[in-house]
């Protein structure tokens, strides 16, 4: 028995960092395992490379830092970070762009502001918005679907994702965001130009896009998972969605031919891996729900925005960065009111009825 | 499904590991065998401590008045049994620092001699002051752990209007099981002593919230009440910290007490199921409060079950009748592991306070690494106040105290939730309290600042009044002497030495 004086509580909740980290992934697998079937070997040997760099780059920056490097390794969160990366590349993207990605998340984006728990922006989407602006070409070359088995095999993978080969003319297009982007700076409307999109084969997965982002359906049932194992709350992933939801629909009924309906929306792009995996992330999120509910929305109206009038096709990581850099803000104006307390923190007025 | 509209009336709270089924099933234990010797501290309630009125080697009868309150927020201490005061010295507090407090040490004579008892005849007929006075006589204090004056409370009550009296049955805490285990077996006379509760202080009904995982309580205690229109029984749900009076409060009554204010601002006043029944053996049956119903649970006991033990009992001797395993033992807490204290010694008495005895194994206690904080929320989810755990730590943290106050923190009631969830096992509320602590020493300090400056202004003002006093003084002499000079000479200028000489005289004396 200790002498030393101790404090209660005497008991804990059993569920700790490394376990929330877990969980996390195991909702995320469904949509890269969806991922890699669709994008094939290239698509495996890119996030390999990602989530190795993350890894390294983590022990790396503890081990600069003087700090044992192995139980923070062992938390999970860089694997975390690694896989959130690879998932928002393009799928047959070159080796060095996982491992500059995985850099830029884990180096500036963590490390540079102390470490887990710290950090302004979220890491992976800082890491997609620098790569997109550094390296438009390779960040802008989307694979078709060519499911495991009916791709370049095993070796030939090797060289697309290490050997620097150029993608052939064959295996590549634009994602519907882009194209309709492109349709509409050539003078172009709506309906011409999206005969060929099949809003079905889009929630199921079944298009061009990133590598873990494609399948809206998979990434919805992992983020519901979430929420039921209480590891994310609704008001986020709600709140950002419906926001989308709620302007899509309206201009869509206003002009049908210039602004695109929300299930397209709602299907495209990085939305629900957002939604549900990226602007949940706790650190750079607020910590009330009422807070939550208004970064939801704000990351959903940004999102909306950007995609729309802005000048590029998707918006979903600018959203998240601009949104990140007004949480603290939030924090500051929106807190819980106290029990006993007015919202001002004034005491309550005494009442005896 | 995921609720996605909470109850307004329920905020916070988390679900704990209950670990009440090893002790909720057994009836409570009546036949602890009488110890040697009794150790009652005379501090054993919130106010001033009682003063011994024994001397040593005097022989007390059981129930006999050992040390009388002093003051108006205190509580008498009685005999828990019949023999001899054997010494009055200061004994180990059942507290974490385990410091000696005042203490009379009762040798048992065996004998069980009850002192004659003032039993009443028909007592809800008694004066409301009566049962207030009776109450106070018996020394019953609040047994849900605050061990507030339950006369003091029943006075307050009727000094100030009151339309509810909230009997608070929630023993949200895991482990304990006593509340629940008295309710199942002893319904019949908490009702009658709730009854005498509203007598005493006039109030015209009792609300009763129980959690919803005792369903045998609550079908006692439904039972026994059911010829009580004005006692209306009601299950809450089972969510820790539900036992805070606030809490329960609000969700019986959607009512909240202000946060400068108490119960009784607004109608209400909150008393435990046990003292309720402490209340009725005072009143009904004349006996003082001088035995209390323990759990005594944990993973380091052979036999955990509830026991009724007489106050003053060493824990030790309790932890050996369930069966203490010592190599097992990892923690010995008096109270609920959320908010219990955890004992150094076992060497200490049983006193009104004392709702649980846990024996915790390593197991239970088991710590893991601090880790950063990840801004998870999910303490900011459990605090049933309402405050933002994690930034009040972080404030704290780097020693910007009134940074944390502006947060809060002088609103937090330590419940432990925001730890007990936290995932990186940050000790939240071991910052708090330390802030707090800090607070107390901080405002001890300018306090104690401001009364050195308040002497150090005295002694300049008194040292500029004395010098004042003696320059007037000097001018009054000086004049004095000038006027008596111009009498010299003018009594020189006529010519008459009497007076020179009389002057002369007066200045030489």
């Amino acid at each position: 028995m200790s002498s030393k004086p101790i404090s209660g509580p005497h008991t804990a909740a059993s569920r700790r960092v490394d376990q929330i980290m877990w969980l996390v992934i195991k909702a995320m697998a469904p949509a890269i395992a969806c991922g890699l079937f669709l994008f094939g070997w290239p698509a495996l040997y890119l996030l390999a490379t990602t989530v190795a760099a993350a890894v390294l780059f983590e022990a790396l920056s503890l081990k600069l830092k003087g700090v044992a490097a192995m139980p923070f390794v062992r938390d999970g969160s860089a694997i975390v970070t690694g896989l959130l990366v690879a998932m928002t590349l393009p799928p047959w993207a070159p080796w060095w762009i996982g491992v500059v990605g995985a850099a830029i998340a884990i180096v500036l984006g963590k490390h540079v502001y102390g470490g887990l728990g710290q950090n302004l922006f979220n890491p992976a989407m800082l890491a997609r918005v620098a790569l997109l602006i550094s390296f438009p070409i390779e960040m802008t070359t989307w694979a078709n679907v060519s499911p495991l088995f009916t791709g370049p095999g095993v070796i030939d993978s090797l060289a697309i994702t290490f050997g620097g080969l150029q993608n052939a003319d064959a295996v590549t297009g634009a994602t519907t965001l882009g194209y309709v982007k492109t349709e509409f700076s050539q003078g172009r409307m709506l309906p011409g130009s999206l005969l060929d999109y099949s809003g079905f084969l889009a929630f199921l997965g079944w298009e061009r896009g990133s590598l873990g982002e494609t399948s809206s359906l998979l990434i919805l049932a992992g983020g519901i998972w979430l929420i039921r194992q209480g590891v994310i709350k609704w008001h986020i992933p709600v709140s950002l969605l419906l926001t989308i939801f709620l302007l899509s629909s309206l201009f869509h009924l206003l002009d049908a031919t210039h602004y695109l309906g929300p299930w397209v929306h709602l299907n495209s792009g990085a939305v629900m891996l957002v939604a549900f995996f990226i602007a949940t992330d706790y650190v750079t999120s607020p910590n009330t729900p009422q807070g939550q509910i208004i970064f939801g929305a704000g990351c959903g109206l940004l999102i909306y925005v950007i995609r729309t009038w802005g000048g590029y096709p998707e918006g979903t990581g600018f959203a998240i960065l601009l949104m990140n850099a007004v949480t603290p803000l939030i924090d500051h104006y929106i807190r819980p009111r106290i029990y006993g307390r007015y919202r001002n923190g004034k005491p309550l007025d005494i009442s005896n009825p | 499904m995921f609720a996605l509209f909470e109850n307004p009336r329920l905020r916070g709270g988390i679900h704990a590991e209950e670990h009440k089924t090893e002790t909720s099933a057994l009836p409570i234990a009546t036949d602890f065998p009488l110890p040697k010797k009794l150790y009652i501290p005379v501090q054993q309630h919130v106010g001033k401590p009682a003063e011994p009125l024994v001397m040593v080697g005097e022989k007390v009868l059981k129930g006999q008045l050992l040390a009388y309150s002093q003051g108006t927020i205190s509580a008498p201490v009685h005999a828990p049994t019949s023999g001899t005061i054997v010494d009055v010295k200061d004994f180990p507090a059942p507290h974490p620092s385990a410091l000696p407090i005042r203490t009379v040490v009762l040798e048992s004579d065996g004998l069980e001699q009850w002192a004659e008892l003032n039993v009443a005849d028909d007592p809800f007929q008694l004066d409301p002051e009566e049962i207030c006075l009776r109450v106070g006589a018996a020394g019953v204090v609040g047994l849900g752990g605050a061990v507030f004056p339950s006369a003091v409370k029943l006075n307050l009550g009727r000094k100030n209007k009151i339309h509810t009296l909230l009997i608070n049955a929630g023993e949200c805490e895991p482990y304990l099981t006593c509340d629940d285990r008295l309710m199942q077996e002893r319904a019949a006379e908490i009702v009658a002593g709730i009854r005498l509760m509203l007598r005493g202080m006039d109030a015209p009904k009792a609300l009763v919230g129980i959690e919803d995982n005792k369903p045998e309580a609550f079908a006692a205690m439904r039972e026994a009440s059911r010829a009580f229109s004005n006692i209306v029984v009601s299950q809450v749900p089972t969510r820790y910290p539900m036992g805070w009076d606030r809490q329960m409060l609000r969700y019986l009554t959607g009512q909240e007490i202000p946060a400068d204010g108490r119960a009784t601002d607004i109608g209400v006043v909150v008393h435990n199921v046990a003292t309720a029944y402490a209340v009725y053996n005072a009143v009904c049956l004349g006996q003082p409060l001088i035995s209390r119903v323990v759990t005594v649970s944990g993973a380091a006991l052979a036999k955990p079950q509830n026991v009724e033990v007489p106050i003053g009992t060493l824990m030790s001797e309790v932890l050996v009748y369930c069966g203490l395993d010592k190599a097992k033992l990892a923690r010995l807490v008096m109270g609920g592991p959320m908010m219990g204290d955890a004992l150094p010694i076992a060497e200490v008495p049983v006193v009104k306070a004392c709702n649980g005895i846990l024996a915790l194994s390593h197991a239970d206690i088991e710590e893991p690494e601090v880790q950063p904080c990840i801004r998870c929320s999910s303490c900011v989810t459990a605090c049933p106040v309402g405050l933002l755990p994690l930034e009040m730590a972080s404030r704290i943290k780097v020693n910007q105290l009134d940074a944390a106050v502006d947060l809060g923190l002088k609103d937090c009631i330590s419940c432990g939730s925001c730890s007990y969830v936290c995932p990186s096992n940050i000790p939240l509320v071991h910052y708090f309290k330390f802030a707090s602590g800090e607070l107390v020493k901080r405002q001890q300090a300018e306090h104690k600042a401001e009364q050195t400056k308040r002497l150090i202004e005295d002694r300049n003002n008194r040292m500029e009044r004395m010098r004042l006093e003696a320059e007037a003084e000097a001018q009054r002499a000086a004049e004095a002497r000038a006027a008596r000079l111009a009498a010299q000479q003018q009594a020189k200028a006529d010519g008459t030495d009497k007076t020179t000489q009389s002057v002369a005289a007066e200045e030489t004396a």
